[in-house]
């Protein structure tokens, strides 16, 4: 196309000018009284989202039962015995998914054990009323990580990069965090913050060299992010090997265990795994809410996000943003370390990141960059992973589907013409986070 | 190939961008389409190339309906478009331009890079337009990228071509050749369609000029029509652009450029060794054919593109490596040549824009903590001071029209105490009511002792401007002439000719 259609804006008199106040001066986006209708109709965000972890949630169904070898058996005598095939495909899909149900928010079974105990003193003191708890304890024990990392991505979106080194920050947090857990002895209290702001520190200055070799260097960060993955998770089990790090009389690569007084202060009682991780997280979404949307800093962030050029014009240091967003992002993924170190595995492993860095970009993209959102998509998730553990060991589908799951909700909901293709919604406005997600590859 | 357009009406919402326009264009024929920016003109060619579907009415060739739905309908019908911003590959030779999306192969799918020169070289030889169909565009000057355009159409064989304010990018001798290829083409039995909101233009080479204006076609006239009753068709009025101002009151220097020597992107003298200054209350305007380094003046004086050479001094005080927001500081407005791209920040609010430089400051921010309530109620008034049309100062700017969106920026940049402005391009773009509303503002700045520097492609705004003007030519100015200058002279400035008096002038201009 030749330029921007400016033929669509005529030299009205002020009059009508007002009437074309909402009109956009390319003159192809539409009115704002149909974005707001499209808006609700469609709910660009909440309801695809929403409509998305449906449909994930129903091919995922349909993967369960069709994996299941005696469904399949079904299905062979399908002509003679219809009904049998049908149900049985049902009763596979919906047991898998009662059993994450009761795993991640509540089994109606532990309810009625409280009842066979001998009295509620006793029901209380031996754990069985906690056993009510434990599926959401568990749920929000997985969350913890995710929500951080999940703020770390998020953040840095927000400021135009995309930040794919979750993972080397989570080492980089992690190997600060453990050294101080084991290395040093505090009190209670002070133990357990040093130990916090260790993890934020460690990840803060791997995601400030990434900020500040793109400042610097002009390297894009995508890339220097995935190579700072290979590097830290070699460094980790380079020095998870040496004497510093390993733990006396083991030969595999593990940590000593952290001090006691470094642990994270259990919420809900010894039996319950759910730790003031989950606090610190929450209370992390909200400052990254405030920082982004009632501070200088994250309108410094925003606005380079939005517009580096406008950002520049306005007087702003777009390599300087980039390098104070990259600390920041660093030192949220360096706290989801702290929440894995020091809330439920006290040491540290060669393989403790696990997939954390490519689950916070799920589900940074699954929360819209927002923090409210990450919060729920790091619960979704977290409530998908532990009903997954539990649906595992009482049938007999595997882990890997929960997996699949999350999959489909983040290929869905990156695919937002798809789920409305589905549903049958109101056409597309292309700028779903799904697009500007996929835009920061370009940026 | 004879053309018909009837009744084209497009809608967009509630704004009719076309309404029911009709056309008529002859075989070998220049039929010349006039109208200010935002008229309709653009729509209309979309709809003719098939780049966006009409709501109403119907395309005829030789009178046979046709449905032009993408670009490939329009170039299969026979036409051809050349955009005003180019659609050609930098790194790619003239004859692979050319044969873009119609590659010729031979056997094994190579590609039959002979051929595809012949056909670059018969086509520029047939119309003398004089490329070389082995040289990169990337090293082409503007004017002969424009003739590659050209070939590439006649390549496809366009019987109607569509120039889309094809003069915006040239010099006027560059103009003055692409007005004889068009008579070339003219000959060969082709029709033009083209563009323009230039009268003079119009008048020269039309056969026919339609005038189109708030989407509506005005009226069709000879090219012997007088410049008043084109200019009167096209704003819909009798005066044109008229400014009151009394005479400036020049304080003393403030804005004070040495010797500055800016390089481009790519390493070359945008900006070549210039000197200028100007006083408070003072308006000094920068002319010359885009690309001639006016730009990169602006944005080195703004801190946004690095020096090689030569000073800047505000006041006395030296600048030259001071940063962007440095300079903000120290009073010096900006409102940039693309308010799109630099200007604004289209998805936040009205209220977010009206504060994007100045947002860390009180009242705007107790430390690092954004006020918002104070940004509003500074967004609330500036709205009703500069008459900023929108729903409400949450709108996000990009929803603004144009020339709404640049009195947001207007408002933010006057908001705060200047000593000097730079303006570029402060009107582009905008309609007749927006464009008298930003001269009056800058006029208003000028008299309360603000060095203000405007940079404009528009003479006629220069003109009614400027207290003195400047003309830039290949990264040199060329010369300084009071407003009162004749166009003739100016022109030749612009395209490098200095004229005998010009040291003698230029001193004057400095020392002024």
């Amino acid at each position: 196309m030749s330029d921007q259609p400016t033929a669509a804006e005529p030299p009205a008199p002020p009059a009508e000018s007002a009437k074309q106040a909402d009109q956009d001066n390319s003159g192809q986006r539409p009115r704002l009284g149909r974005l707001l209708i499209e808006s609700i109709v469609e709910g660009n965000s909440v309801v695809v989202t929403a409509l998305a972890i449906v449909t994930a949630i129903v091919v995922g169904g349909l993967l369960i039962a069709f994996t299941d070898p005696t469904v399949l058996n079904a299905w062979g005598t399908f002509f003679a015995a219809p009904g049998n095939a049908i149900a049985r495909a049902w009763g596979s899909a919906a047991g898998a998914y009662v059993a994450m149900f009761e795993g991640s928010i509540f089994n109606p079974h532990t309810v009625g054990a409280i009842f066979q105990q001998k009295s509620i003193g006793v029901a209380f003191s031996d754990g069985t009323v906690s056993q009510v708890f434990n599926p959401i304890s568990e749920t929000a024990v997985n969350a913890t990580p995710l929500i951080f990392a999940g703020l770390s991505v998020a953040l840095a979106f927000r400021a135009g990069l995309f930040n794919i080194g979750a993972q080397s920050q989570f080492i980089g947090g992690a190997l600060v965090c453990t050294w101080l857990g084991f290395g040093v002895s505090l009190p209670p209290v002070i133990h357990v913050v040093v130990c916090v702001l260790g993890a934020f520190a460690g990840g803060a200055v791997i995601g400030w060299l990434v900020g500040f070799l793109k400042a610097a260097t002009g390297a894009h960060e995508v890339i220097v992010t995935i190579m700072l993955n290979y590097v830290l998770a070699d460094f980790l089990a380079w020095i998870l090997g040496t004497s510093g790090m390993r733990r006396p009389g083991r030969s595999d690569l593990i940590s000593p265990l952290i001090a006691g007084n470094a642990h994270l202060p259990l919420l809900l009682g010894s039996h319950l795994r759910v730790n003031a991780g989950f606090l610190l997280a929450l209370a992390c979404a909200a400052g990254v809410w405030w920082l982004l949307n009632r501070s200088t800093i994250g309108f410094e962030f925003r606005s380079v996000g939005a517009n580096p050029s406008a950002a520049r014009s306005a007087g702003m240091s777009v390599p300087r943003t980039w390098i104070g967003v990259m600390l920041i992002a660093g030192g949220l993924a360096g706290l989801a370390a702290s929440a894995v170190i020091q809330g439920t595995d006290f040491t540290l492993t060669f393989q403790s990141y696990g997939t954390y860095g490519i689950d916070a970009i799920t589900v940074a993209l699954l929360g819209r960059a927002r923090p409210l959102g990450v919060v729920l998509a790091a619960l979704l998730f977290g409530a998908l992973h532990a009903g997954g553990i539990a649906m595992q060991a009482s049938t007999s589908t595997p882990l890997s589907v929960t997996t699949v799951i999350q999959s489909l909700v983040v290929l869905f909901v990156a695919a937002p013409p798809l789920v409305r293709g589905i549903f049958r919604l109101h056409r597309a406005t292309a700028r779903g986070a799904g697009q500007s997600l996929a835009k920061g590859w370009n940026g | 190939m004879r053309l018909e357009l009837r009744g084209i009406t497009k809608r967009y919402g509630a704004l009719v961008a076309n309404d029911g326009i009709d056309l008529t264009v002859e075989p070998g024929q220049i039929h010349a389409l006039l109208g200010e920016n935002g008229a309709g003109k653009t729509t209309l060619m979309n709809v003719l190339y098939g780049l966006t579907q009409p709501d109403d009415g119907e395309i005829l060739a030789d009178g046979q309906p046709i449905t032009l739905r993408s670009p490939k309908d329009a170039i299969r019908a026979g036409l051809g478009m050349v955009h005003q911003h180019f659609m050609l590959v930098p790194v790619f030779t003239v004859a692979e331009n050319v044969t873009l999306g119609a590659e010729r192969s031979r056997r094994l799918g190579l590609l039959d890079r002979r051929g595809m020169r012949r056909e670059v070289r018969e086509l520029s030889e047939r119309y003398g337009l004089r490329v070389d169909p082995d040289a990169r565009i990337e090293e082409l000057p503007v004017g002969v990228q424009q003739r590659v355009e050209i070939i590439k159409a006649l390549a496809a064989e366009a019987r109607v071509l569509i120039l889309d304010e094809p003069t915006s990018v040239l010099t006027p001798g560059e103009t003055d050749e692409l007005f004889t290829i068009m008579r070339q083409l003219r000959a060969d039995g082709r029709s033009i369609i083209f563009i323009s909101h230039k009268l003079r233009e119009v008048q020269e080479i039309a056969d026919v000029i339609t005038v189109v204006r708030r989407g509506q076609v005005m009226g069709q006239r000879p090219p012997t029509a007088t410049d008043e009753e084109l200019a009167a068709l096209m704003v819909g009025r009798k005066v044109v652009l008229q400014v009151s101002k009394s005479p400036a009151a020049p304080g003393e220097v403030v804005l004070a450029v040495e010797q500055l020597t800016v390089p481009d992107d790519r390493g070359q003298h945008a900006v070549d060794g210039v000197s200028f200054s100007v006083r408070a209350g003072e308006i000094l305007g920068v002319v010359g054919v885009q690309g001639n380094g006016q730009t990169e003046l602006c944005e080195a004086l703004m801190g946004l593109r690095p020096v090689s050479a030569g000073s800047v001094r505000l006041a006395g005080r030296e600048i030259t490596a001071q940063t962007p927001r440095q300079r903000i500081r120290a009073g010096i407005g900006y409102i940039p040549e693309d308010r799109q791209s630099d200007g604004l920040v289209a998805d936040f609010s009205v209220a977010d824009n009206m504060i994007l430089d100045v947002y860390d400051r009180p009242p705007y921010a107790r430390g690092i903590a954004l006020d918002l309530a104070a940004s509003r109620a500074n967004a609330t008034a500036r709205v009703a001071q500069f008459d900023v049309r929108t729903t409400s100062v949450d709108t996000p700017a990009g929803t603004l029209s144009g020339g709404n969106q640049q009195k947001v920026i207007l408002a933010r940049e006057f908001g705060r105490d200047l000593r000097v402005l730079l303006a570029s391009q402060p009107t582009r773009g905008l309609d007749v009511g927006s464009i008298e509303f930003v001269h009056r503002r800058l006029i208003e700045e000028r008299d309360k002792g603000v060095a203000v520097v405007i940079i404009s492609a528009e003479l006629d705004e220069v003109y009614a401007l400027a207290d003195r003007i400047a003309v830039m030519y290949e990264g040199r100015i060329t010369g300084f002439r009071p407003p009162s200058v004749p166009v003739e002279e100016l022109g030749m400035l612009m395209a490098g000719a200095v004229p005998a008096t010009a040291d003698k002038d230029q001193a004057a201009g400095e020392s002024a």
